[in-house]
Protein backbone atom coordinates (compact mmCIF):
# COMPACT_ATOMS: atom_id res chain seq x y z
CA UNK A 1 0.00 0.00 0.00
CA UNK A 2 1.10 3.55 -0.63
CA UNK A 3 2.01 5.52 1.87
CA UNK A 4 -0.69 8.52 2.65
CA UNK A 5 1.16 11.69 1.95
CA UNK A 6 -0.31 14.94 3.37
CA UNK A 7 -3.52 14.32 4.72
CA UNK A 8 -6.37 16.67 4.12
CA UNK A 9 -4.91 18.25 1.05
CA UNK A 10 -6.09 18.70 -2.60
CA UNK A 11 -5.57 15.44 -5.40
CA UNK A 12 -5.43 16.22 -9.10
CA UNK A 13 -6.49 13.20 -11.03
CA UNK A 14 -3.66 11.88 -12.76
CA UNK A 15 -5.11 9.74 -15.44
CA UNK A 16 -4.42 11.91 -18.87
CA UNK A 17 -4.31 16.04 -19.19
CA UNK A 18 -3.61 19.57 -17.40
CA UNK A 19 -2.46 17.61 -13.97
CA UNK A 20 0.98 19.32 -13.26
CA UNK A 21 -0.43 22.63 -14.08
CA UNK A 22 -3.01 22.31 -11.46
CA UNK A 23 -0.51 21.02 -8.96
CA UNK A 24 1.75 24.49 -9.66
CA UNK A 25 -1.33 26.39 -8.81
CA UNK A 26 -2.09 24.39 -5.86
CA UNK A 27 1.38 24.84 -4.40
CA UNK A 28 1.23 28.19 -5.47
CA UNK A 29 -1.90 28.48 -2.88
CA UNK A 30 0.09 27.08 -0.01
CA UNK A 31 -2.55 23.71 -0.51
CA UNK A 32 -0.85 20.23 -0.50
CA UNK A 33 -1.53 18.53 -3.12
CA UNK A 34 -0.92 15.72 -5.07
CA UNK A 35 -1.39 13.18 -8.01
CA UNK A 36 -4.31 10.68 -7.90
CA UNK A 37 -3.71 7.66 -9.95
CA UNK A 38 -5.00 4.97 -7.87
CA UNK A 39 -8.27 4.58 -5.32
CA UNK A 40 -5.89 4.29 -2.60
CA UNK A 41 -4.25 8.00 -3.66
CA UNK A 42 -8.08 9.54 -2.58
CA UNK A 43 -7.60 8.32 1.32
CA UNK A 44 -7.79 11.32 3.43
CA UNK A 45 -8.15 14.08 0.84
CA UNK A 46 -10.72 16.96 0.96
CA UNK A 47 -10.84 17.40 -2.68
CA UNK A 48 -9.73 16.40 -6.05
CA UNK A 49 -9.56 18.02 -9.42
CA UNK A 50 -10.51 16.69 -12.54
CA UNK A 51 -8.26 18.23 -14.78
CA UNK A 52 -8.87 19.09 -18.44
CA UNK A 53 -7.78 16.94 -21.22
CA UNK A 54 -9.81 14.58 -23.39
CA UNK A 55 -12.94 13.35 -22.14
CA UNK A 56 -13.35 10.10 -23.66
CA UNK A 57 -9.84 9.29 -23.19
CA UNK A 58 -10.56 10.48 -19.14
CA UNK A 59 -13.62 8.10 -19.01
CA UNK A 60 -12.09 4.47 -19.98
CA UNK A 61 -9.33 5.13 -18.39
CA UNK A 62 -11.62 5.89 -14.99
CA UNK A 63 -13.61 2.89 -15.97
CA UNK A 64 -10.96 0.58 -16.21
CA UNK A 65 -9.35 0.61 -13.00
CA UNK A 66 -12.56 1.23 -10.94
CA UNK A 67 -11.74 4.45 -9.93
CA UNK A 68 -14.90 5.72 -10.91
CA UNK A 69 -16.56 3.87 -8.21
CA UNK A 70 -13.92 5.06 -5.80
CA UNK A 71 -14.33 8.79 -6.52
CA UNK A 72 -18.39 8.24 -5.81
CA UNK A 73 -17.84 6.41 -2.98
CA UNK A 74 -15.67 9.63 -1.76
CA UNK A 75 -17.58 11.67 -2.87
CA UNK A 76 -21.04 9.99 -0.58
CA UNK A 77 -18.14 10.75 2.23
CA UNK A 78 -17.56 14.37 1.90
CA UNK A 79 -14.71 14.75 -1.03
CA UNK A 80 -15.47 17.74 -2.90
CA UNK A 81 -14.92 18.06 -6.61
CA UNK A 82 -13.60 20.43 -8.98
CA UNK A 83 -13.69 20.05 -13.14
CA UNK A 84 -12.40 21.91 -15.60
CA UNK A 85 -13.22 22.11 -18.84
CA UNK A 86 -13.30 17.92 -19.91
CA UNK A 87 -13.49 17.15 -16.24
CA UNK A 88 -16.89 19.42 -15.89
CA UNK A 89 -18.09 16.94 -18.79
CA UNK A 90 -17.56 14.16 -17.19
CA UNK A 91 -19.10 15.64 -13.83
CA UNK A 92 -22.42 16.99 -15.63
CA UNK A 93 -25.53 14.73 -15.19
CA UNK A 94 -26.45 15.62 -18.52
CA UNK A 95 -24.15 15.56 -21.57
CA UNK A 96 -25.34 17.12 -25.00
CA UNK A 97 -26.15 13.99 -27.21
CA UNK A 98 -24.61 11.55 -25.38
CA UNK A 99 -24.35 9.19 -22.11
CA UNK A 100 -23.25 11.50 -19.06
CA UNK A 101 -20.11 10.07 -16.40
CA UNK A 102 -20.35 10.66 -13.17
CA UNK A 103 -23.75 12.52 -13.41
CA UNK A 104 -22.69 14.12 -9.71
CA UNK A 105 -23.78 17.66 -10.16
CA UNK A 106 -26.98 18.60 -12.29
CA UNK A 107 -26.15 20.59 -15.24
CA UNK A 108 -26.61 19.85 -19.08
CA UNK A 109 -23.03 20.11 -21.09
CA UNK A 110 -22.76 20.83 -25.15
CA UNK A 111 -19.09 19.43 -25.61
CA UNK A 112 -16.97 21.23 -28.20
CA UNK A 113 -19.16 24.02 -28.20
CA UNK A 114 -16.90 26.25 -29.98
CA UNK A 115 -15.63 24.75 -32.77
CA UNK A 116 -12.35 23.87 -33.36
CA UNK A 117 -8.77 24.67 -32.05
CA UNK A 118 -9.16 28.02 -34.26
CA UNK A 119 -11.66 28.27 -31.96
CA UNK A 120 -9.94 28.64 -28.49
CA UNK A 121 -9.77 32.18 -27.22
CA UNK A 122 -8.81 34.30 -24.22
CA UNK A 123 -11.43 36.72 -22.39
CA UNK A 124 -11.24 38.17 -18.90
CA UNK A 125 -14.74 38.43 -16.68
CA UNK A 126 -15.68 38.84 -13.12
CA UNK A 127 -16.96 36.44 -10.84
CA UNK A 128 -18.07 38.21 -8.09
CA UNK A 129 -18.31 35.41 -5.87
CA UNK A 130 -14.82 34.51 -6.53
CA UNK A 131 -12.84 37.70 -7.10
CA UNK A 132 -13.60 40.90 -6.57
CA UNK A 133 -11.64 41.90 -10.04
CA UNK A 134 -11.98 40.63 -13.31
CA UNK A 135 -9.94 37.32 -14.15
CA UNK A 136 -8.21 35.93 -17.24
CA UNK A 137 -10.00 32.89 -18.75
CA UNK A 138 -8.84 30.70 -21.44
CA UNK A 139 -11.21 28.40 -23.34
CA UNK A 140 -9.29 25.40 -25.62
CA UNK A 141 -11.80 23.39 -27.22
CA UNK A 142 -14.45 23.94 -24.40
CA UNK A 143 -17.69 23.33 -23.69
CA UNK A 144 -20.38 25.11 -22.88
CA UNK A 145 -22.75 25.07 -19.53
CA UNK A 146 -26.51 24.87 -20.89
CA UNK A 147 -28.86 24.67 -18.20
CA UNK A 148 -27.84 24.55 -14.39
CA UNK A 149 -30.57 22.83 -12.22
CA UNK A 150 -31.81 23.28 -8.99
CA UNK A 151 -29.05 23.99 -6.03
CA UNK A 152 -26.85 25.00 -8.82
CA UNK A 153 -25.66 28.69 -8.18
CA UNK A 154 -24.23 30.06 -11.55
CA UNK A 155 -21.08 31.62 -10.90
CA UNK A 156 -20.28 33.15 -14.27
CA UNK A 157 -22.25 33.65 -17.18
CA UNK A 158 -20.98 34.80 -20.40
CA UNK A 159 -23.01 35.61 -23.45
CA UNK A 160 -25.15 32.55 -24.24
CA UNK A 161 -23.36 30.13 -21.83
CA UNK A 162 -22.66 29.12 -18.19
CA UNK A 163 -18.75 29.52 -17.14
CA UNK A 164 -18.84 28.39 -13.85
CA UNK A 165 -21.00 26.75 -11.52
CA UNK A 166 -21.35 25.29 -8.21
CA UNK A 167 -23.13 23.24 -5.58
CA UNK A 168 -22.44 22.60 -2.41
CA UNK A 169 -19.65 19.92 -3.02
CA UNK A 170 -19.32 20.56 -6.50
CA UNK A 171 -17.57 23.25 -8.75
CA UNK A 172 -17.18 23.22 -12.88
CA UNK A 173 -15.47 25.46 -15.05
CA UNK A 174 -15.47 25.40 -18.48
CA UNK A 175 -12.80 27.33 -18.89
CA UNK A 176 -9.13 26.74 -17.80
CA UNK A 177 -7.87 28.89 -14.60
CA UNK A 178 -4.13 26.28 -14.35
CA UNK A 179 -3.44 27.89 -17.79
CA UNK A 180 -3.15 31.74 -16.38
CA UNK A 181 -1.64 33.64 -13.61
CA UNK A 182 -5.10 33.77 -11.27
CA UNK A 183 -5.18 32.37 -8.18
CA UNK A 184 -8.38 32.67 -7.38
CA UNK A 185 -10.31 29.84 -8.77
CA UNK A 186 -7.75 27.55 -6.70
CA UNK A 187 -8.02 29.86 -3.38
CA UNK A 188 -12.34 29.28 -3.49
CA UNK A 189 -12.10 25.55 -4.59
CA UNK A 190 -9.74 25.01 -1.53
CA UNK A 191 -12.28 27.24 0.98
CA UNK A 192 -14.95 24.87 -0.39
CA UNK A 193 -12.95 21.79 0.83
CA UNK A 194 -12.75 23.52 4.39
CA UNK A 195 -8.84 24.21 3.87
CA UNK A 196 -7.36 27.29 5.55
CA UNK A 197 -5.91 29.32 2.36
CA UNK A 198 -4.66 32.79 2.64
CA UNK A 199 -3.72 35.46 0.09
CA UNK A 200 -5.25 37.97 -2.27
CA UNK A 201 -8.44 36.46 -4.34
CA UNK A 202 -8.05 39.80 -7.26
CA UNK A 203 -4.26 39.54 -7.63
CA UNK A 204 -2.40 37.66 -10.36
CA UNK A 205 0.83 35.81 -9.12
CA UNK A 206 3.38 37.58 -10.61
CA UNK A 207 5.85 34.52 -10.34
CA UNK A 208 3.54 32.70 -12.54
CA UNK A 209 4.73 31.78 -16.47
CA UNK A 210 3.32 29.53 -19.14
CA UNK A 211 6.17 27.42 -18.61
CA UNK A 212 5.33 27.42 -14.95
CA UNK A 213 3.93 23.55 -15.29
CA UNK A 214 7.21 22.23 -16.72
CA UNK A 215 8.89 22.00 -12.98
CA UNK A 216 6.45 18.64 -11.96
CA UNK A 217 7.29 17.11 -15.70
CA UNK A 218 10.06 15.38 -14.45
CA UNK A 219 8.05 11.60 -14.04
CA UNK A 220 10.74 9.22 -13.48
CA UNK B 1 0.23 34.95 -35.42
CA UNK B 2 -0.67 36.69 -32.42
CA UNK B 3 1.56 35.84 -28.76
CA UNK B 4 -1.83 34.82 -27.35
CA UNK B 5 -2.78 32.58 -30.34
CA UNK B 6 0.81 30.52 -30.04
CA UNK B 7 0.25 30.46 -26.57
CA UNK B 8 -3.48 28.69 -26.75
CA UNK B 9 -1.89 26.53 -29.41
CA UNK B 10 1.01 25.11 -26.63
CA UNK B 11 -1.64 24.78 -24.25
CA UNK B 12 -3.61 22.27 -26.32
CA UNK B 13 -1.05 20.55 -26.46
CA UNK B 14 -0.28 20.42 -22.70
CA UNK B 15 -4.07 19.08 -22.60
CA UNK B 16 -3.05 16.05 -24.79
CA UNK B 17 -0.05 15.05 -22.13
CA UNK B 18 -0.12 11.65 -20.93
CA UNK B 19 -2.29 10.76 -24.06
CA UNK B 20 -2.03 8.73 -27.24
CA UNK B 21 -2.23 10.21 -30.99
CA UNK B 22 -3.83 7.33 -33.32
CA UNK B 23 -3.38 7.43 -36.94
CA UNK B 24 -6.79 6.89 -38.92
CA UNK B 25 -6.86 6.39 -42.06
CA UNK B 26 -11.12 6.42 -42.18
CA UNK B 27 -14.02 6.98 -40.13
CA UNK B 28 -14.63 3.76 -38.58
CA UNK B 29 -11.27 3.68 -37.64
CA UNK B 30 -11.17 7.62 -36.09
CA UNK B 31 -14.12 5.63 -33.94
CA UNK B 32 -12.57 2.73 -32.90
CA UNK B 33 -9.44 4.88 -31.47
CA UNK B 34 -11.82 7.46 -30.01
CA UNK B 35 -13.95 4.44 -28.56
CA UNK B 36 -10.77 3.09 -26.81
CA UNK B 37 -9.34 6.60 -25.37
CA UNK B 38 -7.07 8.29 -27.86
CA UNK B 39 -6.84 12.07 -27.06
CA UNK B 40 -5.84 13.29 -30.60
CA UNK B 41 -6.61 11.72 -34.13
CA UNK B 42 -3.96 11.81 -37.21
CA UNK B 43 -6.40 11.91 -40.29
CA UNK B 44 -4.51 9.81 -43.52
CA UNK B 45 -5.14 8.26 -46.18
CA UNK B 46 -2.44 5.83 -45.53
CA UNK B 47 -0.25 4.92 -42.29
CA UNK B 48 3.31 4.73 -42.57
CA UNK B 49 4.04 1.00 -42.87
CA UNK B 50 1.61 1.34 -46.75
CA UNK B 51 3.32 5.03 -47.58
CA UNK B 52 6.75 2.78 -47.19
CA UNK B 53 5.45 -0.29 -48.94
CA UNK B 54 3.80 1.58 -51.83
CA UNK B 55 6.56 4.18 -52.58
CA UNK B 56 5.91 6.85 -54.69
CA UNK B 57 5.17 10.78 -53.67
CA UNK B 58 3.37 10.68 -50.40
CA UNK B 59 1.18 14.01 -50.32
CA UNK B 60 -1.65 15.68 -48.00
CA UNK B 61 -4.61 13.63 -47.76
CA UNK B 62 -8.06 14.41 -49.44
CA UNK B 63 -9.37 16.94 -47.71
CA UNK B 64 -12.87 15.06 -47.88
CA UNK B 65 -11.42 11.70 -46.37
CA UNK B 66 -9.96 14.65 -43.33
CA UNK B 67 -13.02 16.20 -43.37
CA UNK B 68 -15.50 13.61 -42.82
CA UNK B 69 -12.94 11.93 -40.03
CA UNK B 70 -13.58 15.65 -38.64
CA UNK B 71 -17.19 14.94 -38.15
CA UNK B 72 -17.38 11.57 -36.91
CA UNK B 73 -15.21 12.18 -33.66
CA UNK B 74 -15.81 14.82 -30.94
CA UNK B 75 -11.43 14.35 -30.02
CA UNK B 76 -9.16 16.92 -31.81
CA UNK B 77 -8.44 16.04 -35.55
CA UNK B 78 -4.47 16.33 -36.91
CA UNK B 79 -3.23 15.80 -40.30
CA UNK B 80 0.03 16.06 -42.11
CA UNK B 81 1.23 18.67 -44.56
CA UNK B 82 4.60 17.92 -46.42
CA UNK B 83 7.94 19.55 -44.77
CA UNK B 84 7.88 23.21 -46.47
CA UNK B 85 4.58 22.95 -48.02
CA UNK B 86 2.99 25.89 -46.83
CA UNK B 87 -0.34 25.48 -49.50
CA UNK B 88 -1.03 22.04 -47.78
CA UNK B 89 -0.63 23.98 -44.29
CA UNK B 90 -3.36 27.06 -45.66
CA UNK B 91 -5.44 24.39 -46.99
CA UNK B 92 -5.83 22.37 -43.73
CA UNK B 93 -5.69 25.44 -42.04
CA UNK B 94 -9.10 26.29 -43.70
CA UNK B 95 -10.46 22.93 -42.97
CA UNK B 96 -10.11 24.23 -39.74
CA UNK B 97 -8.78 21.29 -38.35
CA UNK B 98 -6.78 21.47 -35.01
CA UNK B 99 -3.77 20.78 -35.39
CA UNK B 100 -1.04 20.25 -38.51
CA UNK B 101 1.79 17.92 -38.36
CA UNK B 102 4.40 19.24 -40.82
CA UNK B 103 5.74 15.63 -41.65
CA UNK B 104 8.58 13.87 -42.53
CA UNK B 105 6.19 10.73 -43.64
CA UNK B 106 5.38 12.53 -46.24
CA UNK B 107 7.35 13.65 -49.58
CA UNK B 108 9.43 16.76 -48.56
CA UNK B 109 8.05 19.75 -50.60
CA UNK B 110 11.40 21.70 -50.01
CA UNK B 111 14.45 20.31 -48.79
CA UNK B 112 15.92 23.67 -47.47
CA UNK B 113 13.04 25.30 -45.81
CA UNK B 114 10.19 24.12 -43.19
CA UNK B 115 7.01 25.98 -43.22
CA UNK B 116 7.00 29.62 -41.96
CA UNK B 117 4.67 28.23 -38.82
CA UNK B 118 4.81 32.02 -37.07
CA UNK B 119 2.44 32.83 -40.20
CA UNK B 120 -0.22 30.83 -39.37
CA UNK B 121 -3.28 30.41 -36.53
CA UNK B 122 -3.42 26.59 -36.67
CA UNK B 123 -1.05 25.11 -34.28
CA UNK B 124 1.96 22.67 -35.75
CA UNK B 125 3.95 20.12 -34.38
CA UNK B 126 7.07 18.89 -36.01
CA UNK B 127 9.44 15.87 -35.77
CA UNK B 128 13.00 15.99 -34.37
CA UNK B 129 16.34 13.61 -33.83
CA UNK B 130 17.89 15.88 -31.79
CA UNK B 131 17.52 19.09 -29.31
CA UNK B 132 18.63 21.85 -32.25
CA UNK B 133 16.33 20.29 -34.52
CA UNK B 134 13.09 20.71 -31.70
CA UNK B 135 14.12 24.13 -31.24
CA UNK B 136 14.99 24.96 -34.89
CA UNK B 137 11.32 23.99 -35.26
CA UNK B 138 10.20 26.03 -32.65
CA UNK B 139 11.59 29.07 -33.30
CA UNK B 140 9.52 28.51 -36.14
CA UNK B 141 6.20 28.39 -34.71
CA UNK B 142 5.76 25.02 -33.58
CA UNK B 143 3.86 24.31 -30.58
CA UNK B 144 4.63 20.81 -29.95
CA UNK B 145 7.43 18.80 -30.37
CA UNK B 146 7.97 14.91 -31.05
CA UNK B 147 10.54 12.40 -32.03
CA UNK B 148 10.76 11.27 -35.71
CA UNK B 149 11.76 7.54 -34.74
CA UNK B 150 11.28 5.49 -37.42
CA UNK B 151 7.67 5.58 -38.98
CA UNK B 152 6.09 2.40 -40.41
CA UNK B 153 8.83 0.12 -38.89
CA UNK B 154 7.17 -0.96 -35.95
CA UNK B 155 10.59 -0.78 -34.36
CA UNK B 156 10.87 1.95 -31.53
CA UNK B 157 14.99 2.15 -31.40
CA UNK B 158 14.82 5.16 -33.81
CA UNK B 159 12.87 6.55 -31.42
CA UNK B 160 14.50 5.81 -27.80
CA UNK B 161 17.74 7.24 -30.00
CA UNK B 162 16.22 10.90 -30.32
CA UNK B 163 14.74 10.80 -27.29
CA UNK B 164 17.95 10.03 -25.43
CA UNK B 165 19.74 12.39 -27.80
CA UNK B 166 17.57 14.97 -27.00
CA UNK B 167 17.55 14.46 -22.90
CA UNK B 168 21.77 13.91 -23.24
CA UNK B 169 22.41 17.22 -24.86
CA UNK B 170 19.34 18.64 -22.61
CA UNK B 171 21.41 17.74 -19.65
CA UNK B 172 24.87 18.69 -20.92
CA UNK B 173 23.07 22.45 -21.82
CA UNK B 174 21.98 22.52 -17.74
CA UNK B 175 25.10 21.93 -16.89
CA UNK B 176 27.26 24.95 -19.15
CA UNK B 177 28.69 27.78 -17.35
CA UNK B 178 26.74 30.78 -19.41
CA UNK B 179 29.89 31.79 -21.51
CA UNK B 180 29.77 28.22 -22.40
CA UNK B 181 26.04 28.74 -24.16
CA UNK B 182 26.92 30.57 -27.00
CA UNK B 183 29.31 27.97 -28.67
CA UNK B 184 27.05 25.03 -27.88
CA UNK B 185 24.51 27.15 -29.29
CA UNK B 186 26.29 27.35 -32.57
CA UNK B 187 27.63 23.85 -33.14
CA UNK B 188 24.28 22.68 -32.59
CA UNK B 189 22.09 25.45 -34.72
CA UNK B 190 20.35 26.16 -31.88
CA UNK B 191 18.21 29.72 -31.02
CA UNK B 192 20.72 31.32 -29.12
CA UNK B 193 16.70 32.79 -26.72
CA UNK B 194 16.00 28.84 -26.72
CA UNK B 195 19.02 27.49 -25.35
CA UNK B 196 18.97 29.71 -22.44
CA UNK B 197 14.13 28.81 -21.73
CA UNK B 198 15.90 25.03 -21.97
CA UNK B 199 19.02 25.17 -19.57
CA UNK B 200 16.72 27.28 -16.93
CA UNK B 201 13.85 24.57 -17.59
CA UNK B 202 15.91 21.62 -17.78
CA UNK B 203 13.12 20.55 -20.60
CA UNK B 204 11.95 21.42 -24.02
CA UNK B 205 9.98 24.88 -23.79
CA UNK B 206 6.72 22.79 -25.27
CA UNK B 207 5.13 19.09 -25.06
CA UNK B 208 7.12 16.77 -26.46
CA UNK B 209 5.90 13.25 -27.69
CA UNK B 210 6.96 10.20 -28.66
CA UNK B 211 6.55 8.77 -32.17
CA UNK B 212 7.72 6.41 -34.86
CA UNK B 213 7.96 2.77 -34.09
CA UNK B 214 5.86 2.52 -31.50
CA UNK B 215 3.66 -0.99 -31.72
CA UNK B 216 3.24 -2.60 -28.12
CA UNK B 217 2.01 -0.87 -24.81
CA UNK B 218 5.69 -1.60 -23.02
CA UNK B 219 7.07 0.71 -26.22
CA UNK B 220 4.72 3.34 -25.20
CA UNK B 221 5.60 3.27 -21.09
CA UNK B 222 9.36 2.81 -22.22
CA UNK B 223 8.92 6.30 -24.45
CA UNK B 224 7.33 7.84 -21.03
CA UNK B 225 9.41 6.20 -18.72
CA UNK B 226 12.35 8.13 -21.11
CA UNK B 227 10.44 11.52 -20.06
CA UNK B 228 8.00 12.50 -23.06
CA UNK B 229 5.02 13.75 -22.60
CA UNK B 230 2.64 11.21 -24.22
CA UNK B 231 2.71 8.94 -28.08
CA UNK B 232 1.87 9.11 -31.34
CA UNK B 233 1.19 5.51 -32.22
CA UNK B 234 0.85 5.39 -36.33
CA UNK B 235 0.64 1.93 -38.14
CA UNK B 236 0.91 -0.39 -34.76
CA UNK B 237 -2.42 -0.28 -33.94
CA UNK B 238 -4.42 -0.50 -36.71
CA UNK B 239 -1.37 -2.91 -38.49
CA UNK B 240 -2.12 -5.47 -36.07
CA UNK B 241 -4.57 -8.51 -35.11
CA UNK B 242 -6.73 -6.76 -32.92
CA UNK B 243 -7.02 -2.88 -33.20
CA UNK B 244 -9.36 -2.23 -30.82
CA UNK B 245 -7.63 -4.07 -27.98
CA UNK B 246 -3.86 -3.22 -28.80
CA UNK B 247 -5.66 0.41 -29.21
CA UNK B 248 -7.00 0.20 -25.13
CA UNK B 249 -3.78 -1.52 -23.69
CA UNK B 250 -1.61 1.71 -25.14
CA UNK B 251 -3.66 4.21 -23.52
CA UNK B 252 -3.78 1.99 -20.50
CA UNK B 253 -0.33 1.87 -20.62
CA UNK B 254 0.66 5.65 -21.43
CA UNK B 255 -1.24 6.31 -18.07
CA UNK B 256 -0.29 3.64 -15.98
CA UNK B 257 3.27 3.89 -17.84
CA UNK B 258 5.39 3.85 -14.54
CA UNK B 259 3.53 0.17 -12.94
CA UNK B 260 4.60 -2.98 -13.93
CA UNK B 261 1.62 -4.82 -13.03
CA UNK B 262 -0.78 -2.78 -14.69
CA UNK B 263 1.37 -2.99 -17.61
CA UNK B 264 1.86 -6.70 -17.12
CA UNK B 265 -1.96 -6.79 -17.24
CA UNK B 266 -3.07 -4.73 -20.40
CA UNK B 267 0.32 -6.46 -22.37
CA UNK B 268 -1.67 -10.06 -22.27
CA UNK B 269 -3.69 -11.78 -25.40
CA UNK B 270 -3.14 -8.74 -27.81
CA UNK B 271 -2.80 -11.15 -30.38
CA UNK B 272 -0.20 -10.35 -33.08
CA UNK B 273 1.66 -6.63 -33.45
CA UNK B 274 2.30 -5.06 -36.64
CA UNK B 275 5.42 -7.22 -38.60
CA UNK B 276 8.40 -5.10 -38.05
CA UNK B 277 11.61 -3.75 -39.81
CA UNK B 278 15.03 -3.98 -38.80
CA UNK B 279 16.21 -0.58 -39.26
CA UNK B 280 19.57 -0.90 -39.05
CA UNK B 281 19.67 -3.33 -42.06
CA UNK B 282 17.81 -0.18 -44.39
CA UNK B 283 19.02 1.66 -47.02
CA UNK B 284 19.09 5.26 -45.89
CA UNK B 285 17.54 6.09 -48.49
CA UNK B 286 14.85 4.43 -47.02
CA UNK B 287 15.00 5.85 -44.18
CA UNK B 288 12.11 9.13 -43.47
CA UNK B 289 13.96 10.51 -40.30
CA UNK B 290 16.40 12.15 -42.40
CA UNK B 291 13.48 13.77 -44.55
CA UNK B 292 13.96 17.85 -42.91
CA UNK B 293 17.00 18.86 -40.74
Amino acid sequence: MDAVADPGGIGVLDLQGGVQEHLDHLRRVGVAARPVKRAADLEGLAGLIIPGGESTCLSRLLNIFSLDKAIRQAYDQGLKLWGTCAGAILLARENIGEAPFLGLIDIAVNRNAFGSQLDSFNREALAPTVAREPIPLTFIRAPKIVRAGEGVRVLLRLDDYIAAAEDDRILVTVFHPELTPSLAFHRYFARKCGLDVAGDDAGLDPDWTPLSWTRFSFHI
Amino acid sequence: MAENRYLLNAQLAQMLKGGVIMDVVNVEQAQIAQEAGAVAVMALERVPADIRKQGGVARMSDPGLIKAIKEAVTIPVMAKARIGHFVEAQILQALRIDYIDESEVLTPADEECHIDKTRFEIPFVCGARNLGEALRRIAEGAAMIRTKGEAGTGNVVEAVRHMRTMNREIRQLTALPAEEIMSFAKVNGIPYELALDVKKLGRLPVVNFAAGGIATPADAALMMQLGCDGVFVGSGIFKSSDPARRARAIVKATAYFNDPEQLLDVSMDLGEPMAGLDVATMASGERLAGRGW
